[in-house]
């Protein structure tokens, strides 16, 4: 047995070299199959480990709480609110918080100006816990202060890529900028982070919460988002459920209205995340494949063609005493080597136009492959070899020895 | 014991409505070391005796044993087997692997045989040697002239030393220089002892072999073995 399949793989692989452009050609469906496949891959993948690396350094224990009006709602001109007051609440009533932080969003447009240069940031306002929350670090200057909530101090902490669009000094600190017709004075200027998926981390401005709300005015009543981290011994689903609890006795709500916030835990982001990306791999790997069943009519087209083209050397052998299964073999180990190379070929390209694709978008994650992928490819283009070498190789092993002699 | 001993063998091929008698009732008993040439016109049933006796197609009906054993009831795999230990065919065309080099090609059908490597090499160019093509086992086929062609065609068959040489116009492919070379070769092989069926249509063939059959429309016309030395064996 041994014997057979060393000599029919010997035999198979003189076939394919003999024809070398041919062979090419015929797993060129299987290569562009397989390429594209880790080629996709290697991206969504190399996406999902930097983004788990990303949410771990977040830690796994923080929470985001944020008010949530269904649509419906929306449109009767209701909207569901949290406050400062929620937040005194939660503050006072949850134990377990490492910090808190409310954070405040410019709700009027986000134009940042300094001298003749106008820019558009994310500003918020907030507390000097969120400095612990988002890990954030100064390059310049100071973050904010407890007392800057205090006094409502006109400052502002601002990131790399603000200070950069508006051509501000390399050290920023002392100048000052105009949001919303008033003056701040930037007090810090924070260590850039980079991007991700090109989303810059570095474009926004922050300020003391008080502060925000003061340049807000009363126009709108406050709708803030409060983050908060807990300590090593909580329990992040204690603490949802009793955050849940106290926030919709806080906001009156009966047992038949539905929650108006959510709770969202990195954990979940990073779930989300992984599911749109798990979403993406399955839907485009899916259409990929479809390439690579392609790929296997083509080879199982040429394996026809070549053994309609062998037919009387299949005839000699059969005369000379091969038996069915050393023809099959022979025939089913060529399509097998074919598609097989065509996978390596394949994974090797791939792996490139992924890295080439990843390094290409500035801010992209690098490509990864993980061993599944590569064994998957493989395993697949193997299996697509064998599923349509096994019809042109029963052809050839079928043949009556007589006929195969005579053709011409 | 007979090497090849055939009883009413038939051969019917159906041609639309019409019944193609190939073989029509043949009995013939071919003895070790035997020097057969099958001749006739064309259509006679030469090439299809010739098929049958190399294992290639099954009678119609008919009984056929080969070296002991009783053929006509094997499938095509057993077929393939009794094709690889007993017979050794050559062809009009010489029917060489094209890709092939020489040695290859002779050492071919010791592959169906399990043979391992270093053995085929050995034993393929001994037989290469024996043809007296020692020196060119590393051509393929194009790069050799057709009395080459078949002398390798000749030493594959010799190489898995069969019960019997099968050759079926063996020299219809060469010039007359090369048909003398060839059947010289013939009558060596005979000498050591190998049996040798030879189909053919041209008398100066047919008169190297020790014994003629002729063949017509299916049937055994005459055979000079009949006529003389094997009425007086039995």
């Amino acid at each position: 047995m041994f014997f057979a399949l060393f000599e029919s793989s010997r035999a198979a692989f003189m076939s394919i070299f003999a024809h070398g452009l041919r062979s090419f050609l015929t797993t060129l469906g299987i290569v562009i199959g397989v390429a594209s496949v880790i080629a996709v891959v290697s991206i969504t993948q190399g996406m999902s480990v930097f983004i788990g690396d990303t949410f771990s350094s977040l830690g796994s224990n923080s929470l985001t709480i944020e008010s949530y009006t269904p649509l419906e709602d929306q449109m009767k001109g209701i909207r569901a609110r949290l406050t400062p007051d929620d937040l005194d609440i939660i503050e006072r009533r949850i134990d377990g918080i490492a910090s808190i932080t409310p954070i405040l969003y410019a709700n009027r447009a986000s134009q940042v100006r300094y001298g003749s240069q106008t820019a558009f940031s994310q500003i918020f306002g907030t507390t000097h816990a969120f400095q612990d929350v988002s890990q954030s670090y100064m390059k310049f200057g100071r973050f904010i202060a407890a007392s800057d909530n205090d006094t409502r101090r006109r400052i502002v902490i601002i990131g790399d890529k603000v200070r950069e669009n508006l051509s501000l000094p390399e050290n920023p600190v002392n100048e000052f900028v105009e949001i919303g017709g008033e003056w701040l004075k930037i007090v810090g200027l924070l260590e850039p982070k980079g991007e991700i998926m090109g989303f810059s981390q570095d474009d926004m401005v922050l300020m003391p919460f008080s502060t925000m709300q003061s340049i807000q005015g009363n126009q709108a009543r406050t709708d803030i988002q409060i983050q908060l981290s807990l300590t090593e011994q909580a329990n992040i689903e204690t603490v949802s459920q009793q955050l849940t609890s106290i926030l919709r006795n806080a906001h009156g709500l009966d047992n038949e209205e539905d929650d108006d916030f959510t709770i969202q835990t990195s954990e979940q982001l990073m779930e989300t995340f992984d599911t749109i990306i798990s979403m993406v791999t399955i839907v485009v790997g899916g259409i990929v494949s479809i390439s690579l069943l392609v790929g296997g009519i083509g080879i199982m087209n040429i394996m026809l063609v070549s053994v309609t083209e062998r037919t009387r050397e299949i005839g000699i052998c059969k005369a000379i005493g091969a038996k069915r299964h050393h023809i099959l073999m022979q025939f089913l180990i060529e399509a097998l080597l074919l598609s097989l190379l065509g996978g390596l070929i394949g994974l090797a390209i791939g792996y490139g136009l992924g890295s080439l694709i990843a390094s290409s978008i500035p801010g992209f994650p690098p490509a990864a492959i993980p061993l599944w992928s590569v064994v998957l490819a493989l395993g697949f283009s193997g299996f697509v070899g064998v599923l349509f070498g096994i019809l042109p190789a029963a052809k050839a092993a079928n043949l009556d020895p007589i006929d195969a002699l005579r053709y011409e | 014991m007979a090497l090849i001993e055939l009883k009413g063998i038939t051969k019917y091929y159906e041609m639309g409505n019409q019944v193609v008698r190939a073989l029509d009732g043949i009995d013939i008993t071919v003895l070790r070391n035997d020097y057969l040439a099958f001749i006739g016109s064309s259509g006679s049933g030469k090439s299809t005796m010739l098929n049958i006796l190399g294992c290639l197609d099954k009678p119609t009906t008919g009984q056929y044993h080969l070296n002991g054993k009783n053929v006509e009831t094997l499938n095509q795999n057993e077929l393939s087997e009794i094709r690889n230990l007993e017979i050794g065919f050559i062809f009009q065309s010489f029917n060489l692997l094209p890709r092939s080099t020489a040695l290859s090609n002779v050492m071919q059908p010791l592959i169906y045989r399990n043979v391992p490597y270093a053995q085929r090499k050995k034993l393929a160019l001994e037989a290469l040697e024996r043809v007296g093509l020692g020196d060119r086992t590393d051509h393929l086929p194009n790069q050799l002239s057709g009395g080459q062609r078949q002398r390798v065609a000749i030493a594959r068959a010799l190489v898995t030393q069969p019960s019997i040489l099968l050759a079926d116009e063996p020299t219809g492919n060469l010039d007359s220089k090369t048909t003398v070379e060839i059947m010289a070769l013939f009558d060596a092989l005979h000498k050591e002892g190998q049996t040798l069926i030879v189909v053919t249509h041209e008398d100066e063939i047919a008169q190297h072999c020790h014994r003629v059959v002729e063949m017509k429309d299916g049937r055994i016309a005459s055979d000079s073995a009949r006529a003389s030395t094997t009425e007086v064996n039995r």
